[in-house]
């Protein structure tokens, strides 16, 4: 049962991104209702399956690969759709969607099954860290789509190519603040993600900060990502420069998220 | 009745000749109220704008009610009618709903797709209704004709692009800015594409303008003239900051803004989007200055491809337009034509009954020994008869439809049996389009 509806879920979000796509190319109305309509239906099956599981699993359904991926996935679907209709914007969908689509890909690649849990997950702080991480991995995700279409429409701008998808696309200043809004939401949830994970560390493995590959990788986004927000603020990088440093941003947190699960071994390397 | 159209318009007559029949529209009594009392002429609309001045009307008899609108325009304007002849087009039947959808929907405009004319005709209807020159044909014609420029305008993206340089500077200023409420422009400058651009940003609400002039005086009363702010030019770049949006067209031989002037700018506005516009031949800001970061600077050039282009696209959007109003055509006309065809079923029907319900009355009172049943049974082979004899008659008519035999069926039947036949108001015509 569980497994199925993770499929599900994955064959709608094919068939949304698909739509989105399309969307993008030749939009229309109704096509924009119908992929809105599937994303939402994805994600409340999504929903389903991960409460599914918490029961089955009896813990909170983060603890290895598959896992953390759905949750990832789950969490861009769950922040996008919360920013297609607070700015209106069907576009964000078609760069948004598919990255939410292929973590979900990338999830059915490792095992699905529900093992026992690894005796150093079993505590209480399991839920508060991996949620909200994931919370803020996900603002960073959808920073870095509202990026990506910045850095498309700037080219358009400055090269003065005004038609097809120059047309389409959201005004820049839109998604500049969107790139904004999503940095101050994602960042203070990394900073609770670090504390929680460093009390969390001292009681299971009786210090807060071990240098661990997982630790200092996220010591290294957070500070990223705090240079980003402090140049905003002071002396101004926005447009494309911010929309540069939100890709490296969202590249570095993938990094600190798969690239040191799977390459390099430390306490966090949960396959 | 027919409907017919005259009048001329920037395809037939040059603006000397437009000018010279043109209605004002603050005197529209007098002319629509002629035009009514005119032989021939039941319904009258006077449409007067810079590019045409046409006149629409039912009447009985095409050809006169068609020379009657030429006189009266010469007549009116006390114009030379042979000199006016060549520049008028005329229409009736399908050619003339055609022509005032196509017109309604702007596809006989200058510039195809502007959205004034719309405009234009609901004032002219509103003062032919006003002064109750149109009548239950023309309301329903233009209020037909509204529809279809709305279908047109929802259904077709032919309005949609800006096809002036000053729209397409706004409609650039978007896709940067999103709102504009809160941004500036600065205007460096003078000259008329200028201003024209700058009234285009405040009429799309921008917040504030500030000008500038090589002469404080010019650039006061400019300021003025746009509820603005006039700045000394020597403290253009002390408060080029403030700008998100530069108009530049003074008539320097050099370039007055170079990309190392904006350092200081853009570090000052903290790196906010910057959009120029140069209008000025030669340029007055450096070319390198698209280069800087966040800055954005078009010329003419840049944005007159942005018209032209926006131009071909609305011609493919008019050819999906003409087909709305080709559809539309059709459904009108039948209408039309009903209003011919029912109150003449309707009169025929009568007349039959009455001589029928004469000749049944005359029948009984002469007759003696009266079978208790007779009357009913005359009645009913009677009203069998008349049924039977009219059926074939009622529904070829019906089936007529919109081929030219309608007006002859009519018109025979009319003369054939002394048919009185007045056109029902809006109600009576409701009902009857209801049977």
């Amino acid at each position: 049962m569980n497994v199925f509806l993770f499929y599900v879920t994955l064959a709608i979000y094919f068939g949304a991104t698909a739509a989105y796509l399309i969307y993008l190319f030749k939009p229309s109305k109704n096509l924009g209702k119908f992929a809105h309509w599937l994303i939402v239906f994805g994600f409340i099956v999504h929903i389903i399956f991960t409460f599914d599981r918490f029961i089955e699993a009896g813990h909170t359904p983060i603890t290895n690969l598959h896992e953390s991926l759905s949750f990832f996935s789950l969490a861009v679907v769950g922040l996008f759709i919360i920013f297609e209709s607070r700015f209106k914007m069907q576009v964000l969908g078609s760069f948004v969607v598919p990255v939410a689509t292929v973590l979900l890909l990338v999830s059915s690649l490792f095992p699905t099954s529900i093992g026992p849990l690894n005796p150093a997950l079993k505590s209480g702080w399991l839920a508060v860290h991996t949620i909200v991480a994931f919370l803020g991995y996900a603002s960073f995700a959808v920073a870095f789509g509202a990026s990506i279409i910045y850095l498309i429409q700037e080219r358009f701008l400055k090269k003065k190519v005004l038609n097809g998808l120059f047309q389409k696309l959201p005004s820049l200043n839109v998604l500049d603040e969107i790139n904004y809004k999503c940095l101050t939401f994602g960042f203070p949830l990394l900073t609770v993600a670090i504390i929680s994970g460093a009390i969390w560390a001292e009681s299971a493995w009786g210090s807060y900060w071990t240098w661990d590959p997982k630790e200092t990788w996220s010591l290294i986004t957070w500070l990223l990502y705090a240079v980003i927000l402090h140049g905003r603020l002071t002396t101004g990088w926005r447009g494309r420069k911010a929309a540069i440093l939100s890709i490296i941003g969202f590249a570095v947190v993938l990094f600190t998220f798969l690239g040191v699960n799977l390459f390099m071994s430390g306490l966090h390397s949960y396959k | 009745m027919n409907i017919v159209v005259v009048g001329l318009s920037h395809k037939t007559a040059p603006v000397e000749v437009r000018e010279k029949v043109a209605f004002a529209p603050t005197h529209m009594e007098e002319p629509l109220n002629t035009l009514v009392s005119l032989e021939d002429i039941t319904e009258g609309v006077i449409v007067s704008t810079c590019n045409r001045v046409e006149i629409y009307a039912t009447t009985q008899d095409i050809a006169a009610g068609t020379a009657r609108i030429k006189r009266f325009f010469a007549d009116y304007h006390k114009v030379d009618i042979e000199k006016l002849d060549q520049h008028f087009y005329s229409y009736h039947g399908e050619e003339a709903i055609k022509h005032v959808f196509r017109v309604a929907s702007s596809l006989d405009s200058m510039v195809v797709g502007e959205p004034q004319i719309l405009g234009q005709i609901k004032t002219a209807y509103g003062y032919a209704a006003e002064y109750k020159s149109s009548g239950i044909i023309l309301n329903r014609f233009l209020h037909k004709a509204f529809s279809v420029a709305k279908r047109v305008r929802t259904e077709t993206k032919i309005a949609s692009s800006a096809v002036s340089v000053a729209f397409a500077a706004v409609e650039l200023a978007r896709k940067i800015f999103n709102d504009l409420s809160d941004k500036t422009v600065m205007l460096i400058g003078a000259g008329e594409m200028c201003e024209l651009a700058a009234k285009h940003f405040l009429n799309n609400g921008v917040r504030g303008i500030f000008v500038t002039n090589r002469t404080f005086e010019r650039a006061e009363s400019l300021a003025e003239e746009f509820d603005g702010k006039a700045v000394r030019f020597e403290d253009l770049f002390d408060q080029l900051h403030k700008a998100d949006i530069v108009l530049s067209s003074t008539g320097a031989p050099y370039t007055i803004i170079g990309p190392s002037d904006l350092n200081e700018v853009m570090k000052r506005r903290k790196h906010k989007p910057m959009f120029f516009i140069d209008i000025a031949i030669p340029r007055d800001i450096d070319p390198a200055v698209n280069g800087v970061e966040n800055v954005y600077l078009y010329t003419v050039d840049d944005l007159n491809g942005v018209v032209e282009s926006n131009i071909e696209q609305r011609k493919k959007e008019a050819e999906k337009a003409e087909e709305i109003v080709n559809q539309e055509i059709g459904q009108f006309f039948k209408w039309l034509s009903s209003l011919e065809v029912t109150p003449t079923i309707v009169a025929l029907r009568k007349k039959f009954d009455e001589i029928r319900k004469a000749e049944i009355e005359k029948t009984l009172s002469g007759w003696k020994d009266i079978p208790p049943d007779a009357g009913k049974k005359l009645e009913a082979a009677t009203m069998a008869m008349m049924n039977k004899l009219l059926h074939h008659p009622i529904s070829t008519l019906k089936q007529s439809g919109q081929g030219g035999r309608t007006a002859l069926y009519v018109d025979a039947l009319r003369g054939l049996f002394e048919l009185n036949v007045d056109i029902p108001d809006d109600e009576e015509m409701h009902e009857l389009e209801e049977d």
